[in-house]
């Protein structure tokens, strides 16, 4: 059964590249601590060429160096250690969680998939060089000799199984406590002893060196033979999909954010996208520098699961257009929360419907220009007062014979009513009422005790004689409630551009108005 | 004796040449591509009749056929005519066969209750509600690229102008409405509403995927409909072409003209009125509209030598 494991060395530096891949090729030092005690913890390849080491203060490295300095990010470091998962699980699903820069997995049954072990080794670094770091990858046919192997290797290794001891012969005793805590007194012991490396430790008795360090030396005499006792202990998936940048500088333009957005899409769909999962909401967080240290929180909702870095983005530039924060940006947070992807399967015969990515893009644009909540689909509350309706959502159903809809929350959307299917089915066309909003407020000359001559103050052509009058038709309702309406209905005819057209008027009974509702067409 | 008279006329143009060498360079002209000859017209592609969609008004659609998808269909015809029930009866049928639908309201007037009562399933209709915005972005947010600044509201910069590309005039985004006449303030919100919706049209028919996009332009003054550029129209045309969905215009005029396959004049003949002429008022009852539809132009198929019209009555809700 063969294992595999998954060595972030430098990982502080590497989750602040992540956020930073264009200083790659520069020494990058992270320190951590307040200041003036401010020490380094971790530095890559480059800056240790350059004579910098964890240990030394930060004002050491800054005296008259060329190394970058950042400071560590908890936020950063997370979100890299849930990538390095999301990676492993997204070979297998027995993944066990060693440590924030170490995770084994069980590679069984993964040869017909990916082919021989080298292979399977190569895809790991492959997908974890596409989130952004660059890892060691050491498959054995036990755990510990894998774990002992991407600490003491770099890039990929492959330990012949039943040759453990003779592949890591070399390493120095150090590797030893790969993943746990060093032991410094038994690395003494080993120096003066002269056990420089893990062929020499795994020479000496077994016996006497039980007598001098007693199980722990034991337990690293066997480490260093490559025989392993250790069980892989899986660990359950991350539930949260989460991307934190804090950037150098406070950002004030939109194209600068929309460019650290774009890769933090991305890292979090190759993220999805290697559990075979999709987005349901995003949620963006960003910190502003506006001396309070206040957050801004925009949350958008998607109405089906989509798995696409560019429209994410940019529906998330046309609601920040629409709602800018308003202060510059000194942190990022993207949150996606997952969801299974939707099964797609069109029927032959049913007509076509907008694609869901390009429906959504769409809806934000047409936001942006007819404003938010204008564009929808129109749900009519269950009340008789006039013009009662809400906008929701526009998602085109999915196709169930009845178009039905769940109820809305709030007042329960009105059912249509069996008389409007039947009257319908008898082929007669309903005449439709279009609205004024607002309706137009019209003086009333009255005669016989119907309205006989309107007249508006705006709308000069509505000042005319009434050619025909009907009603009034008394509705009122929620009388229980503080915006009670009570109002009469007239349908009247007037002259009109050489013709005859016909109006709703209303006198509501309440302020004492009297208004064109609508028109009749 | 033709070919000799041709030789005798190409003589001037050529120096010197023998009669052989003539006919040789007339082969080598009649061979050029430039003088392709002309297609007979039983060879010339023909052009298949578009598939098309039911306005679920029996009347109509044995007039027209149904509105031809792929195509711009342009219904026009004054108030109460009876077009917005045509419009309403086209997008109850459309959603009702589970096409999505989309409505561009330039001047928000649709009443979803009668939409309901004509059995329109909003589930499948996008409103589009043009019009004057309350909470329209700040100017700071209306700049492209700026998401916050450092510095005091005070030294933000003087906000943009918005133009209105069909009146040509730079209008300010800020002005406030109430500072102005009452006919120069609705003057601006026709135009803004008409900016909106060719906004809307564009990016509609960009996205695709609907069944029927009806853009109601009724409740717009004239001048501004007429001023919208055939440019547009052309525009729109082009993007539904080759594609399954029905363009819709309503308007009380013209105004798609060339660009429009069929072109419906909507008319209202008179109001049926059932009442008792000595009774109440109330008693009076409008009941029908009788609507009359006269089909104007149609690129379809061959126009009849008479104006040919369609009669149907419409019921009030």
């Amino acid at each position: 059964m063969p294992f595999a494991c998954i060595f972030v060395p430098d990982f502080p530096v590497e989750a602040v590249l992540r956020a930073e891949p264009e200083l790659r090729a520069q020494a990058i030092a992270v320190f951590e601590g307040k200041p003036p005690l401010q020490k380094i913890v971790s530095v890559n390849e480059t800056a240790r060429q350059a004579g910098v080491w964890p240990g030394m203060t930060k004002l050491q490295v800054e005296d008259g160096s060329e190394v970058l300095l950042r400071e560590r990010s908890q936020a950063q470091e997370a979100a890299a250690h849930a990538a390095l998962l999301d990676c492993a699980q997204s070979f297998s699903p027995r993944v066990e969680d060693a440590a924030a820069d170490t995770v084994l997995l069980d590679l069984s049954g993964l040869e017909k998939l990916f082919g021989p072990s080298p292979a399977i080794a190569r895809e790991i670094s492959r997908r974890a060089l596409e989130m952004g770091l660059e890892t060691n990858v050491a498959v054995a046919s036990t755990l510990e000799p894998a774990l002992l192997a991407a600490h003491g290797f770099q890039g990929l290794s492959v330990v012949p199984g039943g040759k453990e001891a003779e592949f890591l012969g070399g390493l120095p005793v150090e590797v030893l406590f790969a993943g746990e805590v060093v032991d410094e007194e038994i690395l003494e012991t080993f120096r003066r002893w002269g056990v420089r490396n893990f062929r020499e430790l795994a020479a000496l008795p077994e016996v006497a060196l039980s007598e001098r360090l007693g199980q722990r030396g034991l337990e690293l005499l066997r480490k260093a033979r490559g025989q392993s006792l250790r069980e892989l202990v899986p660990s359950g998936p991350p539930l949260q999909f989460e991307e934190v940048v804090e950037l150098e500088f406070p950002v004030v333009l939109l194209e600068p954010l929309a460019f650290v957005l774009n890769y933090m899409l991305e890292q979090l769909c190759a993220r999805l996208e290697g559990r075979a999962l999709a987005a349901q909401e995003l949620r963006l967080k960003l910190g502003l520098e506006d001396g309070r240290s206040s957050c801004f929180e925009r949350t958008i909702r998607l109405p089906v699961p989509l798995l696409n870095a560019k429209t994410f983005l940019k529906l998330l530039q046309l609601d920040l257009k629409a709602h800018p924060p308003g202060a510059p940006v000194t942190k990022i947070c993207l949150r996606i929360e997952p969801a299974k992807p939707r099964p797609a399967q069109n029927g032959l015969f049913l007509p076509a419907s907008p694609e869901p990515e390009k429906l959504e893009l769409t809806l934000a644009r047409i936001n942006g220009v007819v404003g938010e909540g204008r564009a929808g689909s129109p749900e009519l509350l269950n009340t008789h007062r006039r013009d009662a309706f809400e906008m929701r959502r526009f998602t085109p159903a999915v196709s169930s014979g009845n178009g039905a809809r769940p109820a809305a929350r709030g007042r329960p959307a009105l059912r249509k009513s069996n008389a409007f299917h039947s009257s319908y089915k008898n082929g007669n066309l309903v005449t439709a009422l279009r609205i004024f909003r607002p309706p137009i407020v019209v003086r009333v000359k009255h005669k016989d005790g119907k309205p006989s001559h309107i007249s508006s103050r705006k709308r000069k052509e509505l000042s005319c004689s009434v050619l025909w009058a009907a009603g009034p038709w008394r509705s009122s309702g929620d009388w229980w409630e503080r915006d009670s309406w009570i109002r009469d209905e007239w349908d009247i005819a007037i002259p009109e551009g050489g013709g005859v057209a016909l109006y709703r008027l209303v006198h509501d009974l309440v302020s004492g108005l009297w208004m064109l509702e609508g028109s009749y067409d | 004796m033709s070919s000799v008279a041709v030789h005798a006329g190409l003589s001037p143009f050529f120096s010197a040449g023998s009669p052989d060498r003539q006919s040789e360079l007339l082969k080598q002209i009649t061979r050029s591509e430039r003088l392709t000859p002309v297609l007979p017209a039983s060879r010339l592609e023909v052009r298949p009749r578009p598939e098309m969609l039911p306005t679920g008004i029996p009347e109509l659609d044995a007039l027209t056929g149904g509105l031809p998808r792929g195509c711009l269909t342009e219904i026009c015809g004054t108030t109460a005519s009876g077009k917005s029930s045509v419009l309403l009866a086209t997008i109850a049928s459309a959603t009702r066969r589970e096409e999505s639908c989309v409505l561009i309201d330039a001047s928000d007037s649709f009443d979803p209750a009668s939409g309901a009562a004509a059995g329109a399933a909003f589930a499948r209709l996008l409103w589009v509600r043009c019009g004057w915005l309350k909470n329209r972005p700040s100017a700071i947010s209306r700049q492209s690229s700026v998401v916050g600044r450092r510095s005091s509201a005070r030294d933000l910069p003087p906000p943009l102008e918005m133009f209105s590309g069909l009146t040509g005039s730079p209008q300010s985004g800020n002005r406030e409405p109430g500072a102005e006449s009452h006919d120069a303030r609705r003057t601006t919100r026709d135009e803004f509403r008409l900016e909106q919706v060719l906004k809307t049209t564009d990016l509609i028919l960009q996205s695709g995927g609907f069944g029927l996009v009806a853009v109601d332009l009724a409740g717009i003054p004239e001048k501004f409909v007429r001023r919208i550029p055939l440019a547009s129209w052309f525009r729109f045309q082009r993007a539904v072409e080759h594609t399954t969905t029905a363009l819709l215009v309503i308007s009380e005029i013209p105004c798609a003209q060339t660009c429009a396959a069929l072109a419906l004049r909507i008319g209202n003949q008179l109001s049926a009125i059932s009442h008792q002429p000595s009774g109440p008022a109330h008693a009076v009852i409008l009941e029908t509209l009788h609507v009359q539809a006269e089909l104007v132009r149609s690129r379809l198929e061959r126009k009849p030598m008479h104006s040919v019209k369609a009669t149907f009555k419409t019921r009030m809700p």
